[in-house]
């Protein structure tokens, strides 16, 4: 097709270089996936919240109220029950609250279960501080167990003023099986 | 020596061979020619079938209730639908045309890479005969809709999913190496003399579509290739409680899922910029704008990909940001929008069927624009999101946009491929009768819609009934003349009124330099463009 051997070097040369952009950009795909965990850690976009013990917050600030509320839920079909203890309340920013969800093994088998935070608004999650929580890991339960899973926390008194409501979320999941 | 074929310098000389007989010629050619009619032969097939399929979900959706089908059997529909309309009808006819045409608009004898052209389209074939036999497996077919969002594919997945994942895998890689080809041809093959501000402009929407598919289908292939490995290798990409995050799969897909809505549109704003100035007899308005516009409106696809997520919780700055991004786009779209217009201004137009299908995708595919911009609007897209509006928004810049450009290049080149010329009575009644019913099909969605009636729904409410039954009839009515562009096609196929090498009365480009029917080889002594 191509008359001169120049020409069919030129070909080949943009054949490779398009081939390699191909597979850069199969890659990159992948790519993606640190990349938007970076940004939103960096960020604090998506709600997420330090899975460690947070560094303790010692100011109060006492010229306002937080509504805090605690919501829980259940992924998939799986037989538990599980609550908040205190599901409304109110609390000034800094201030450490110490409360708990409940959690019922409704099943005959021993089941391993792992509950993940989110925070609304989302970039209200970096000023979320646990000291403690059962979402660190993840809980053994027995057959048809309850167990009373702890949780202390504040909100760093400096979340911006806009935010007046912050609702911490915990979805349980099944892992036994993974 | 006096035949025709020796008074066409560009035409191949004697030792040049015709097409093998028998099955073999398609299986094992190289030939752009016949490559591209396979490539639109099986397109037409695939908007058959995916029409098929759409007549099954508007005939369930003629009344509340249900009618016809499971809520199973219609979420694997609405999924195979939209998979194969999108990759099987749309992406493959434009890939068609680019092999038929591109060589013979830029004066080259083939494709640069003829071989690769044989491999990237028998690999279709392969792609969706795996994807459509999920539907006769045990269990589901495909289920999730054409987005397959984690973790309906994930978790939720049919185990006819890894057939899926299979399938969008191969045509995956067809669509690259088709790419490739696009490129290579473009960037290695024009006629002396012909600059690339020279060259046609469906030859630049291609090439400009090409990086586009190169760019991020492998982003898809890495998807659909994370998406295998939560379901079978244990992975957590997509999986919160492993640590994942089902947002990310949406961020992922629309990564590639918003370029690819131009991978669809950018060759009909090449195949319209084409055909307007010969029936408008004047020169296209603002040529390099329009190169301009094109790559504007393909680097900014890159940047608009959350405007699909807005009610996912993204933060306020993000929504703007996507928002104003997403409006950007309508300037580029709106200085072609303009350019056409500009260019049928004082002309002398005349109404054949291919710019009668012109003129529909122009005013059509910009209302369906418009709706695109209610769209982007954040707080109206919170109220729109996932309702029929949508459907009708992306039908309207689909059917009317992509496949009517489509249909509009196939009447345009039809007697230089086949050297007959269609049945013009029968190509204005397929014409008719498919813009009356396009519109009668979807724009009543637009008001289920604002109305409130959700999409991949089998049932409805009752007051949605009366624009359900509208749309349904328009629905039956626009399936029903595609069979009459069918037996149109066959028919010039297989005869009519010979056709002129110029075909129209004063068309412009190097493909009527060559006789009609196109020989089997073309352009084997460059042309010289001055």
């Amino acid at each position: 097709m191509l008359q001169t051997i120049s020409q069919q070097q030129r070909l080949k040369k943009h054949v490779c270089i398009m081939v390699m952009v191909a597979m850069a950009m199969f890659g990159f795909g992948f790519a993606l996936i640190p990349l938007y965990n970076a940004f939103c850690k960096v960020t604090g976009l998506n709600g997420k919240t330090e899975n460690e013990i947070a560094m303790p917050v010692t100011h109060i600030d006492t010229s306002r109220f937080l509504n805090l509320e605690l919501l829980a839920s259940i992924n998939e079909n799986i037989q538990f029950e599980f609550y908040a203890q205190k599901e409304k309340f109110m609390a000034h920013p800094g201030e450490y609250i110490d409360t708990a969800f409940w959690v019922r093994n409704l099943t005959d088998k021993p089941v391993v279960i792992q509950a993940i935070p989110s925070v609304a608004p989302g970039l209200a999650a970096k000023h979320v501080k646990k000291v403690v929580c059962f979402c660190f890991q993840r809980q053994d339960l027995g057959p048809n167990q309850v167990m009373k899973m702890p949780l202390r926390f504040t909100v760093a008194s400096e979340l911006p003023k806009k935010y007046n409501t912050v609702t911490l979320s915990y979805t349980l999941f099944d892992v036994t099986h993974t | 020596m006096d035949t025709p074929h020796h008074i066409q310098g560009s035409v191949s000389d004697d030792h040049a061979h015709g097409p093998a007989s028998g099955f073999q010629r398609w299986l094992l050619t190289t030939n752009h020619k016949d490559i591209g009619s396979m490539y639109l032969w099986f397109s037409f097939t695939m908007f058959l079938v995916g029409g098929m399929m759409a007549m099954l979900i508007r005939a369930e959706l003629f009344q509340p209730g249900q009618q016809l089908v499971h809520p199973e059997l219609f979420n694997q529909m609405t999924t195979m639908h939209g998979l194969i309309m999108v990759f099987g009808a749309v992406m493959p006819a434009f890939v068609g045309l680019a092999n038929w045409m591109i060589p013979l608009m830029v004066g080259a004898p083939d494709m640069a890479l003829p071989r690769m052209n044989n491999w990237s389209f028998w690999l279709l074939p392969v792609a969706f005969f795996i994807l459509i036999s999920t539907l006769f497996m045990e269990g589901s077919a495909p289920n999730f809709g054409w987005t397959f969002y984690a973790p309906l594919s994930t978790s939720y997945g049919p185990p006819s999913t890894d057939f899926f994942i299979l399938a969008v895998h191969i045509m995956g890689i067809s669509s690259i190496m088709g790419a490739i080809n696009v490129i290579a041809t473009i960037l290695n093959m024009r006629a002396p003399g012909m600059t690339l501000m020279k060259m046609p402009i469906f030859c630049w929407t291609w090439l400009i579509t090409a990086f586009l598919l190169i760019a991020v289908m492998p982003v898809l292939a890495g998807a659909v290739t994370m998406v295998l490995a939560d379901r079978h290798l244990g992975t957590s990409f997509f999986n919160a409680a492993g640590g994942g995050d089902p947002v990310l799969f949406q961020h992922v897909f629309w990564f590639f899922g918003h370029p690819e809505v131009y991978i669809m549109i950018l060759p009909s704003f090449g195949i319209v910029s084409q055909i307007l100035p010969t029936f408008t007899r004047k020169p296209l308005f603002g040529y390099a704008s329009m190169v301009y516009a094109t790559s504007s409106i393909a680097l900014l696809s890159f940047i608009v990909w959350a405007h699909h997520m807005f009610t996912t919780g993204m933060p306020l700055e993000a929504e703007l940001f996507f928002m104003y991004a997403t409006m950007l786009i309508a300037v580029p779209t709106g200085v072609k929008v303009f350019n056409w217009t500009a260019t049928m201004f004082k002309g002398s137009l005349s109404f054949e069927t291919p710019m009668l299908f012109t003129l529909a995708f122009i005013f059509l595919f910009t209302l369906g624009g418009f709706s695109g911009l209610m769209l982007a609007i954040t707080p109206a897209d919170f109220q729109y999101h996932d309702t029929y509006f949508v459907v009708a928004h992306f039908h309207y810049v689909l059917v009317p946009g992509a496949v009517f450009s489509v249909l509009a290049a196939a009447y345009y080149w039809l007697p230089k491929w086949t050297g007959h010329m269609y049945s013009e009575t029968l190509g204005k009644l397929h014409f008719w009768l498919s813009v009356i019913a396009v519109n009668v099909t979807f724009f009543p969605m637009h008001f289920l819609g604002l109305a409130g009636m959700p999409r991949r729904i089998p049932d409805y409410a009752l007051q949605f009934a009366d624009f359900n039954q509208i749309a349904t009839v328009g629905a039956f009515f626009f399936g029903s003349a595609q069979l009459i562009f069918l037996y149109n096609v066959i028919r010039t196929v297989k005869g009519g009124q010979p056709a002129s090498a110029k075909v129209w009365e004063n068309p412009e480009g190097l493909e009527w330099t060559v006789p009609s029917p196109a020989p089997y080889h073309t352009h084997t002594t460059p042309p010289r463009i001055d």
